[in-house]
């Protein structure tokens, strides 16, 4: 135990592995903080979509050869949030089949552009850091850490400001509009902070990993609380702890971080159904 | 003026059209019954004068006094998913959203409002429970409770007693009667229940046949003869 204490002090001294954890708690916050409202709203097939969007843009981008990736991603999701949103709410049925060949379609396209054009001797490495986000959390420029901590505490002041809003909703979007609410508007809020979300969130877990760092802590919360506060407080905090868990754990271990962080994620669900179910027994 | 008025109003939904000119209003205060047949077009109807669908044709007055978004509104099968979590208190606050405009959290006079409203539908020992945890008729009486939120004009309900056994349904009943008689808010309910039709001062029936008037009217009309009856399938 002493050992693996002093071999985490010693990694800490390191900025990299700072700004790793630093921003890889932030990331989690963030991403918690919406999941609720995408389990509940069933827009978590958006947020998958968009996380292979968000994968076929870093691949243009690697192609360009930007130092900064980050904008052009961010830019390219958003827009795509905004457009399958649109989609998803006119058509029922065509937009279920576009968000899926939008989704698909960036994966297959954003893999081929890069094994054509890439220059790269570790091909499958990259894919494979883009894909599971293995170790770029740990390879984070000073540029990357500064947007990253910028956005982080744009979503969560967006998000406290608009909590109520937000809470409407989530719970009644009709009534919502109905008593005057701009039910819309709120919509796309909630489908552009998700597009937010998810390019930062590539950093840390990795496209294909995305949906289980949002949607884990949620669940688990949903288990044991029962009100939209107490959800969401709890779910801020049990992914924070996930990932901080997560990445020292991989750092001492050097497991990929991503997956490290999901697999904590789902201990502590199991923890918290299992908790769940015990508390309606004795209760 | 009216508070409501329904003009030459056709309502449908991609192309084909559900209500053919439609023509009624609602005063304040009034208690009206909207009836007819299963797939006739009530809960449209009630959309549109929500304005959450925009009609085909004609139009959909308001007064002057009641702005948009001044309508309360109890809705025929909450579209809430089953396991959302949220409780009583968070469910009843949320009817003051649009009174908070830009303001991000509810301010003291709002919470008092709700804690109001909740005592009204005697809901306060049941504050901090889980909503989806309650009884269909508790429901129903913490939608009314956030609905009284929304409004002290006007309120919708669609099928406030669906589901609801015959004791909880006539207090149901005697709840809107109340706050039709005692706080002069005006009624706009859709029913199936033969019942509700002696509470209230008018009656809209649509369907193949229409008929807008008085109760007194339509209980010496044919049309509600079949209704009486049990003629429809409901
Ligand atoms: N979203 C929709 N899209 C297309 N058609 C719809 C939609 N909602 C309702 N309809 C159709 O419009 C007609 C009227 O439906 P509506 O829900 O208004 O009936 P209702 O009078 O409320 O019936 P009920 O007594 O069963 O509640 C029905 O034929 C229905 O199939
Ligand atoms: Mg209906």
């Amino acid at each position: 135990m002493a050992d693996i204490i002093d071999k985490i002090v010693l990694y800490l001294q390191y900025p990299f592995v700072r700004y790793a954890v630093i921003v890889g708690v932030l990331i989690a916050l963030c991403s918690s903080l919406l999941g609720v409202t995408l389990v509940l709203k069933r827009f978590s097939f958006i947020g998958d979509g968009l996380s292979h969007v968000a994968f076929g843009a870093i691949a243009i981008t690697s192609v360009l050869k930007l130092t900064n990736d980050m904008p052009f991603v961010l830019v390219v999701t958003v827009i795509c949030a905004v457009l399958l949103l649109r989609t998803g709410q006119n058509t029922r049925i065509k937009g279920d089949a576009s968000i899926a060949m939008i989704s698909v379609g960036a994966l297959a396209v954003g893999y081929l552009i890069m094994n054509i054009f890439s220059t790269s001797s570790n091909l499958s490495g990259d894919v494979c850091s883009t894909l599971f986000g293995s170790t770029s959390i740990l390879t984070l420029t000073s540029d990357e850490v500064i947007m990253s901590v910028i956005l982080c505490a744009v979503v969560v002041a967006v998000f406290i400001m608009f909590y109520n809003k937000i809470f409407s909703v989530t719970f009644d979007e009709n009534f919502a509009q109905a008593t005057g609410t701009r039910a819309k508007l709120y919509n796309l809020l909630i489908a552009v902070i998700i597009a937010v979300i998810i390019v930062l969130a590539m950093n840390l877990v990795g496209s294909l990993l995305i949906s289980a760092l949002v949607i884990f802590p949620a669940l688990s919360a949903m288990r044991v609380f029962k009100s939209f506060k107490s959800v969401t407080v709890c779910s801020a905090v049990l992914s924070v702890f996930c990932a901080l868990l997560g990445i020292l754990i991989s750092v001492v271990f050097s497991t990929p971080v991503g997956s490290t962080i999901v697999a904590v994620d789902i201990v502590v669900f199991v923890i918290f159904s299992v908790a769940g179910k015990l508390s309606v027994k004795f209760m | 003026m009216a508070q409501l008025t329904c003009k030459n109003l056709c309502l449908g939904y991609d192309g084909y059209e559900v209500i053919h000119n439609l023509n009624f209003e609602v005063n304040k205060g009034d208690y009206l019954c909207i009836v007819g047949e299963n797939g006739s077009g009530k809960t449209t109807l009630m959309k549109a004068m929500l304005g959450l669908i925009t009609p085909v044709k004609g139009r959909i007055l308001t007064d002057g006094g009641l702005k948009h978004g001044g309508i309360g509104y109890l809705p025929q099968q909450t579209a809430v998913q089953r396991d959302f979590p949220a409780s009583v208190w968070e469910v009843t606050l949320s009817g003051c959203q649009s009174r908070c405009g830009l303001r991000p959290f509810y301010n003291k006079a709002e919470k008092q409002l709700a804690e109001k409203n909740l005592e009204k539908m005697g809901l306060e020992k049941l504050k901090k429970r889980c909503y989806r945890e309650l009884s269909g008729g508790q429901q129903q009486r913490v939608l009314l409770a956030r609905a009284l939120c929304a409004t002290q004009d006007i309120l919708l309900l669609d099928e406030p007693v669906a589901g609801l056994d015959p004791k909880v349904t006539a207090d149901m009943y005697k709840l809107i009667e109340e706050l039709n008689k005692k706080c002069g808010i005006t009624i706009i309910m859709i029913t199936h229940d033969i019942q509700a039709v002696k509470y209230a001062d008018k009656i809209l029936h649509i369907g193949d046949k229409k008929f807008f008037g008085t109760k007194s009217e339509y209980l010496q009309s044919d049309i509600s003869k079949g209704f009486a009856k049990g003629e429809y399938n409901g």
